[in-house]
């Protein structure tokens, strides 16, 4: 599902220099995205207290001048929890994201450039691998092998491979027909060739945009496993998992109930709107 | 006579990529008289179905009418509301689309959406429309006109589906009826009936119209008067004699120019021993599982031979479903050959593009009718030149970039556009680079796939004009595949016609100047012809009408 | 119903079986082939070495994988799905129960979210570009891009911390009223809705916008047709497969959805149960759950193709 057709025109406050225009919208998602991008990176160094300390007398602390986002069920500072959270988060998604779109594109590519039954035994197995739902395939795998770092990667990578495959074939079959493609062929050209210089460079546009999607969905399966309790486990925890152990502040209304959510809802909408409004190159060209 | 309608100062804006404004239509005015027919003239871009939308008051999406007056039957479509154009729309002036097959509702059966407009406007029983439709149909002759109704739009062919869209469009009594480009996407024999259902209805009801055409030809044939366009605006207007025997604008004077016949001169080599550069025998190609004999399930080419001289050109014509292009792929080893030899240059060449060796490929090069998907939009013009001299000269970059300067020059391009993508250039800069990457393999022979036919006729001009030029330099032979017969006389020295993927005739234009089998004959007779009184006066055997008329 | 759609709908659900036959495949070896002795788990490190041989032979561990495989499958078709490792009940009269709770909930979930989102969805493409459909369209990315887990603790929040209507668990055993079977799916139903909504609402407004860019809408609006006209007369018998499909599609997503909120809830459904074996390695339950499910998604998927091939008007 690529999230096109978002009309945000309202947003025509726009920098155009350089021939593209990126709208204000756009740039606040990029910059959200940066911001936990840096905060992933620099954790360590910006946390006021250590994640594991009990810094706080009272659990489920209202938010505070010493404890911004409030205190854990065990008293710890939600805030600094919260911003090494994003390490695990971050990191896992961008891993998994990175090699599923990198499978899937690959194969979505020879699949269609090859086509045939390669092509066919491909799209079934990748198919049939893409109607199992996502959060079962976790729930089955963790059940089999138990949960670690490697292991969550590879799980959700293997999970969203079927729909970049199935995203990027559908684009280079397109690509495939074009009379460009048949005239490389008939000049002598590899298959390589044909994918590296003449399908890939008309793809690659899409397939970002693509990427930044699966990426959400790789955020979201990520934070409901751990949120069972079956992604990060203790004494790691991402932000999926820090709503789960917080949940018996819910009654309370404790802010670290809902403080990791909406991390995990900056992060993905962010991106959303980012992908809605990336910056378009400007095409004027009067007839 | 009492004008029906009166365009002033017509101007429609459109909103860019950047949300800039620019005016499409730039001050247009014009007059249409009751019952007379109008035709707004001009190649792609020049804002002719913009203006004739107008009249509907309608701007597609993106485009605005943001000045002037377009005043129907007293009323100016500019400044009525959204309900009262409704009102309009169906009664006093109707629209038969360039697309009568994506115009149809694929849901609803065609009787259904003929009569909608009496539904809409509440103008008669349901009853009396179907009857009245029924009338339409048979006026228009169309086949069966008591069950053609009853079908769906995916059951009739194309040319009938136009002129359902004509009923579609008369059902409703209108005083006015817009023809956007109705015939253009149909074959020469399909559209002479075509247009003759069209003229003799409109005549018998008294009926205003709007013709919009790129063929002034087909224009000639229908319109009492004609308009010329050009970037949206108006070049010149006139009767359609006046504007025929004295145009006075220099730009319809070109556009004239590319109607006139420029049979190729007598081959240079005639005299010459002739010797064969590409030889086809018996030739069969076609698409789906093989049968039990070999051959494909269905053949789109069957048992074909032609020969091709070293320095003569051969064309292909042919109607859609011909089998030409198939033959073009299977000679190219696109599509390999069920049965049959292909001799290049005294040896048997491989059925498939990749039993061939580089240097065959090299030497034999083809050129697709669409420029926009045959050039890779994510290269520059420079990259694609590039490929061809890297990976058959193995050229250095050095030498590369000399090359890709001629290459530029030779297909009359300037110089400083080798950086520039495919998608900022014009459709015939665009043919222009897919013919000189054909060059930069230095071919013996190249196969052009309909080339001029997404091309605006002034420009198709110039195009072949350039390979006649570029045959003098080179020595290179062509097959030329077109459905236009004018395109094919003009460069080539021997002409095959085909027909349901057989060869019907070859003809030799020096020698024999008419064709002999009744399908060519036919053909040949049905290419429209700049005087007015061609259409009126063409007859043609309804026998042989029907026997080859997928109508 | 002529031969063409005869064969394209057979040759659907062809694919569908051989699909089930492929997934059928992948839970199986997921769940028994990847990890340690299932004999050794189930009697603990403590236990001597032939009691493990033991148990390994009467569970048929010791055959080659490819017989389990079969003697599994064969077991699901005759409705035999295995004995439960935790509490030695058999593994149908586990989920029996279960499974009803869990269409009750889905099946109410369908029941407001459908009509709700297709309304939302279809207006929405209907005044494009107005306020009203740029308020769709933030909600509606808005929902999709936060986790099910937030939209149901944002509901606990909203409707039982703050406003104290509703209850914040369910027990769906305890139902003695009409107003008790409300406030028991009231919480669970809000959040479903919100998750499967969103998504419908999606692809529904974007099938509606494709074809009334299409040719023959236009050409209806310059026959004088009105607004509703067009949108009923021409748009939608058109759209109607691609509405088909994504209704079905956005019903998959309840699965998903489910998972997590039976667990925040409490609620007794087949997915607490699996969450439940997961965490108790019960391999056979796990099976179970998860064969229900990914055939209720291939039964939602292949009903919205071929509802899609159904609806074809080229194809009549």
């Amino acid at each position: 599902m690529t999230m096109t057709h978002s009309e945000t025109k309202s947003a025509r406050i726009s920098g155009t220099r350089l021939g593209y225009r990126f709208n204000i919208v756009g740039m606040v998602g990029l910059s959200i995205i940066l911001c936990w991008a840096l905060v992933a990176i620099f954790a360590p160094l910006i946390i006021p207290y250590p994640v594991g300390e009990i810094v706080d007398l009272d659990y489920f602390g209202p938010m505070s001048r010493d404890f911004w986002l409030g205190s854990d069920y065990l008293g710890r500072d939600m805030l600094s929890r919260i911003l090494m959270g994003a390490r695990y988060t971050v990191g896992i998604s961008l891993a998994a994201v990175t090699i599923a779109c990198f499978s899937g594109v690959v194969l979505g590519m020879i699949a269609a450039v090859a086509g045939g039954w390669l092509d066919t035994v491909l799209s079934r197995f990748l198919d049939a691998l893409n109607s199992i739902p996502s959060k079962l395939f976790g729930l089955v795998v963790v059940a089999a092998v138990g949960s670690s770092i490697p292991v969550l990667i590879l799980t959700l990578s293997v999970i969203y491979i079927p729909g970049a495959y199935r995203f990027a074939r559908a684009l280079a079959v397109n690509i495939n027909a074009m009379d460009f493609i048949t005239v490389a062929r008939i000049r002598g050209e590899s298959t390589l060739y044909l994918i590296r210089s003449e399908i890939l460079p008309n793809i690659v546009g899409p397939v970002l945009a693509d990427l930044g999607i699966r990426f959400v969905f790789i955020v979201l399966l990520l934070s409901g496993l751990s949120f069972l309790g079956l992604g990060v486990q203790p004494p790691y925890a991402d932000w999926g998992a820090l709503v789960r152990e917080n949940i018996g502040g819910l009654p309370f209304g404790a802010p670290a109930v809902m403080a990791p959510s909406f991390a995990i809802a900056s992060l993905t909408i962010s991106v959303n709107l980012l992908i809605d409004n990336l910056p378009k190159k400007i095409r004027d060209r009067s007839e | 006579m009492v004008n029906l309608v009166g365009i002033r100062d017509l101007k429609v804006e459109a909103t860019t990529d950047s949300g800039r404004r620019v005016e499409i239509i730039n001050g247009v005015s014009f007059d249409i008289a009751e019952g007379e027919i109008v035709a707004l003239i001009g190649e792609s871009g020049s804002g002719k179905t913009t203006i004739a939308l107008t009249l509907m008051g309608h701007a597609r999406p993106g485009c605005r009418i943001s000045g002037g007056s377009v005043s129907v039957a007293g009323k100016d479509m500019v400044t009525l509301s959204e309900k009262q154009r409704a009102r309009v729309r169906g009664t006093e002036v109707t629209y038969v689309p360039q697309s009568a097959a994506a115009a149809f509702n694929p849901a609803a059966t065609i009787m259904d959406q003929v009569i909608e407009i009496t539904r809409i406007h509440q103008l008669m029983s349901s009853d009396e429309a179907r009857a009245k439709a029924v009338d339409l149909f048979r006026a228009l002759s169309l086949p069966e006109p008591e069950t053609i109704g009853s079908r769906y739009p995916h059951q009739v062919s194309g040319g009938q589906l136009q002129r359902l869209s004509a009923a579609m469009a008369l059902i409703g009594d209108p005083k006015l009826v817009i023809f956007d480009e109705p015939t253009t996407a149909l074959d020469v024999t399909t559209q002479i009936e075509v247009l003759r259902a069209f003229k003799s209805v409109m005549k018998a009801g008294g009926i205003a119209g709007v013709y919009v055409s790129h063929d002034l030809a087909v224009v000639a044939q229908i319109a009492d008067r004609i308009v010329v366009l050009r970037g949206g605006e108006m070049q010149e207007t006139g009767t359609t004699q006046e504007i025929l025997n004295g145009a006075k604008h220099p730009y319809t004077r070109e556009l004239l120019a590319a109607f006139e016949p420029k049979p190729r001169g007598a081959a240079d080599t005639a005299d010459t021993v002739p010797a064969p550069l590409l030889t086809i025998e018996d030739l069969v190609a076609g698409y789906g599982p093989r049968q039990a004999d070999g051959l494909p399930l269905v053949r789109a080419v069957e048992h074909v031979t032609l020969k091709v001289e070293k320095g003569r050109n051969l064309g292909i014509i042919g109607e859609s479903g011909c089998g030409k292009s198939t033959l073009a792929r299977a000679i190219a080893g696109i599509l390999p050959a069920a049965v049959g030899k292909v001799v290049f240059d005294g040896k048997e060449l491989g059925p498939s593009a990749r039993e061939r060796s580089r240097e065959q490929l090299r030497e034999m090069q083809i050129v697709f009718q669409y420029a926009d998907t045959a050039l890779n939009p994510a290269k520059s013009v420079e990259d694609i030149l590039a490929r061809p001299l890297a990976f058959y000269h193995g050229m250095n970059a050095k030498a590369r970039s000399a090359r890709i300067d001629e290459l530029l020059d030779m297909v009359r391009l300037p110089r400083n556009l080798r950086h520039r993508r495919p998608t900022e250039l014009s459709g015939g800069q665009k043919q222009r680079v897919n013919f000189a990457r054909a060059l930069a393999a230095e071919p013996k022979l190249i196969l052009c796939d309909e080339i001029t036919s997404a091309l605006d006729a002034v420009v198709a001009t110039a195009v072949i004009d350039l390979l006649k030029e570029l045959q003098r330099e080179l020595g290179l032979s062509y097959i030329f595949i077109s459905h236009d017969l004018s395109v094919v006389e003009a460069i080539c020295d021997e002409i095959v016609v085909m027909y349901g993927g057989r060869k019907v005739e070859e003809i030799t234009p020096a020698k024999v100047k008419t064709p002999q089998h009744p399908y060519s004959q036919l053909l040949f007779s049905s290419v429209p012809k700049l005087d007015p009184a061609w259409l009126d006066g063409l007859e043609q055997d309804p026998e042989l009408v029907r026997a080859y008329c997928r109508r | 119903m002529n031969n063409r759609v005869l064969s394209l709908v057979l040759s659907r659900l062809l694919i569908a079986v051989i699909t089930l036959v492929i997934v059928s495949f992948a839970v199986f070896f997921a769940t028994t082939l990847l990890p340690g002795d299932t004999a050794t788990i189930l009697l603990g490190q403590a236990a001597t070495p032939e009691a493990i041989e033991g148990l390994r032979k009467a569970m048929h561990l010791d055959e080659p994988s490819i017989f389990r495989f079969l003697r599994w499958i064969v077991g699901l078709l005759q409705g035999d799905l295995g004995t439960s490792y935790a509490n030695e009940m058999p593994v149908a009269d586990l989920i029996g129960g279960r499974f009803v709770n869990t269409l009750q909930l889905a099946g109410v979930t369908a029941l407001f979210s459908v009509p709700i989102a297709l309304t939302l969805g279809i207006t929405a493409a209907m005044l494009r570009g107005s306020l009203y459909d740029r308020a769709v369209t933030v909600l509606t990315i808005g929902v999709i891009s936060v986790p099910e887990f937030m939209i149901a603790t944002s509901a606990v929040l909203i409707f039982a911390v703050y406003l104290k209507w509703l209850p914040a668990l369910s027990f769906a055993n305890e139902v003695t009223s009409l107003t008790d079977l409300l406030r028991i799916y009231a919480m669970p139903v809000i959040t479903l809705t919100f998750v499967i909504s969103a998504q419908m609402i999606r692809m529904t407004r974007a099938a509606v916008i494709e074809t009334l860019n299409t040719p023959y809408v236009e050409m209806a609006l310059l026959k004088g047709a009105s607004r509703p006209r067009i949108v009923f007369r021409h748009a939608l018998p058109n759209a109607l497969g691609p509405i088909v499909n994504a209704v079905a599609l956005s019903l998959s997503y309840l699965l998903g959805g489910v998972i997590i909120v039976e667990t925040i809830f409490n609620y007794p459904g087949i997915a607490k149960l699996m969450v439940d074996a997961v965490a108790t390695r019960d391999l056979p339950l796990i099976q179970s759950c998860a064969m229900i499910f990914c055939l209720g998604y291939l039964l939602l998927i292949t009903t919205a193709d071929i509802i899609a091939i159904l609806s074809n008007p080229r194809l009549r």
